[in-house]
């Protein structure tokens, strides 16, 4: 087995175990922003295909990675801007009277 | 600037973009700090493209250009839809990163043919399969939210088993491009049928399962991710796919509990096969209903309101309506309060992002197990479009096929309204004994009139 592996594998679990207790604290308010959040946090996958497509390859890979990186930096721009929108949205009573 | 020098700054930078993205998250667990966790995110985000831009691997600009300005020209508008429109939304973007995850798999497999382990290439195996089967899972859950398909479940005879043999060849092809990854004609077939056990795999799901569901290709899409951070070697994928995928984890979690339903459950129970039975034994029983100016008179001679909103207040486009009501009693000095069970809408939260865009404030939302002691000191439990999350046959009714879900106790409530266009039962098909206590009255109307109505007649009997 690669050395790389072991040493992904120790940083796979030791986020996974920081998100599993971040996101437990998340309130159940905020679920739907979390979604969105996480998902642009995930389009991180936009420096993988930034690479590929980059790297120009074959013509096949160009076209892989330049759509790949359309796609995850949509989810990027859209996934922040969404969540900032939706969390503005989130006002206490104001006092009244 | 030496290569080597050059890579460890791009390595501090993504080791920043990691911090960040964690910080992100903590911020988010309080509404008054969460948007520092979006910022806190962008940074992160901007950091780690912008050092990828100096990655001494790139020989040519000019289609990362022209594909991160197409990328911000979807983003922009995906990231404007409406607060209804969010659930489609999110899934589709989890498609979009799905297929992007599986694409770069793709890309590697046929860079790499030549020399790749068979362990890299059970890796890229894996990756690509999870991928695309996250890709068309997520289009058609998008589909179904967005109505161009059915929301019903579709099922057949024998599904469960076509459709695990369909992933059981995806897996088996897998296996044999290990033996020998130089199989390069194994390897699109790998795709495709992965592809197609995505849309096997949510098919037969439906609406009120939706939230799970789209919580699962959350995490689908996110462990995508931190595989593909395998296959590459790179670390903030696997942090990052790894704070995703533990998210979507622990959202089904929760809205599997929820619904006292197992994770198998959601994906090979049909909810399907229970309505054929539910709905034979409808009696007409009797059920007493009133009129907006009867609901309008009850609830201001009330002390205490709760709402309760569910997916038909989505639908009905009524959450605009449901606040001036709210603004209404207030005003008499009622207090009024809005029960969100974990499940109510078609996503995680659904209910709460759709009342903060109508300007309810958000301490006014109250979860289910905070609120469910509180029933039977309130005077009047409104609810709108929500239907099976208030069956007390959940409690009591061992028969029932919710029996077992956790619910909000309105029936504990003095009087009971609620706003519903006819008698059919809710998306599981389940009948209701609720309907028909005496203390409950059925408002029958669309939800975004009827609660206009009672507006009016709130707003006119009081000056």
């Amino acid at each position: 087995m690669p050395a790389d592996f072991i040493s992904n594998l120790y940083v796979f679990i030791l986020a996974g175990f920081v998100g599993f207790e971040l996101i437990k604290r998340v309130s159940p308010l905020l679920h739907t922003p979390l979604m969105s959040l996480t998902n642009a946090l995930d389009a991180i996958v936009v420096v993988a295909a930034i690479i590929i497509a980059g790297r120009h390859q074959t013509h096949l890979t160009l076209v892989l990675g330049a759509v790949a990186v359309a796609a995850s930096f949509s989810n990027m721009v859209g996934g922040f801007f969404i969540t900032d929108r939706m969390l503005r949205m989130f006002k206490t009573g104001r006092p009244k009277k | 600037m030496t290569a080597i020098a050059l890579q460890q700054y791009l390595d501090f930078a993504y080791i920043a973009a990691v911090v960040l993205f964690i910080l992100s998250l903590k911020w988010l667990s309080s509404p008054a700090r969460a948007r520092w966790g979006v910022l806190a995110g962008e940074i992160g985000a901007a950091i780690a493209v912008t050092a990828t831009l100096f990655n001494p691997e790139l020989v040519q600009y000019k289609w990362i250009v022209i594909s991160l300005i197409i990328g911000a020209g979807v983003g922009i508008p995906l990231g404007m839809v409406k607060m209804t429109a969010v659930p489609q939304r999110t899934a589709l973007s989890h498609a979009f990163g799905a297929a992007s995850a599986a694409m770069i798999g793709i890309a590697e497999y046929y860079v790499g043919t030549s020399h790749l382990t068979r362990f890299e290439m059970g890796e890229i195996g894996l990756e690509v399969i999870i991928g695309s089967l996250t890709f068309t899972g997520s289009l058609i859950a998008a589909g179904k939210l967005q109505e161009v398909l059915p929301q019903r479940p579709i099922v057949y005879r024998g599904q469960n088993i076509v459709s695990l043999s369909i992933l059981g060849t995806a897996l088996a092809l897998a296996v044999a491009l290990v033996i020998n990854p130089g199989h390069t004609a194994l390897f699109p077939f790998m795709v495709a049928v992965a592809l197609i056990f995505g849309v096997m795999l949510v098919t037969p799901i439906g609406g009120a399962d939706m939230p799970t569901v789209i919580s699962l290709l959350n995490s689908y899409a996110g462990f995508s991710a931190a595989l593909l951070g395998f296959v590459l070697n790179s670390k903030v994928l696997v942090v990052a796919g790894a704070l995703d995928g533990s998210s979507g984890f622990v959202l089904s979690v929760i809205m599997c509990k929820a619904m006292n339903r197992s994770f198998t459950n959601v994906l090979f129970g049909a909810f399907g096969q229970v309505q054929t039975s539910a709905t034979k034994r409808e009696e007409a029983k009797p059920v007493r209903s009133a009129t907006p100016e009867e609901a309008a008179s009850i609830l201001t001679a009330a002390n205490k309101v709760v709402v309760v909103p569910g997916y038909g207040m989505a639908v009905a486009q009524a959450q605009h309506k449901v606040r001036e009501l709210y603004d209404a009693l207030t005003k008499l000095g009622i207090d009024v309060r809005f029960a969100i069970h974990p499940v109510a809408g078609r996503m995680p939260g659904h209910m709460n992002v759709l009342l903060a865009e109508a300007d309810v404030p958000y301490d006014h939302l109250v979860e289910m197990d905070e609120i469910n002691g509180d029933f039977a000191q309130t005077d009047v439990a409104l609810i709108i479009g929500a239907n099976d999350v208030t069956n007390p046959a959940a409690r009591t009714d061992t028969g029932s096929p919710i029996y077992g879900m956790p619910i909000l106790d309105v029936d504990k409530a003095r009087t009971v309204m609620v706003i519903k266009r006819g008698m059919s039962p809710g998306f599981a098909g389940i009948d209701n004994p609720l309907y028909y206590l005496d203390k409950t009255l059925m408002l029958f109307g669309d939800a975004k009139s009827f609660v206009s109505n009672i507006v009016r007649e709130v707003g006119g009997g009081h000056g």
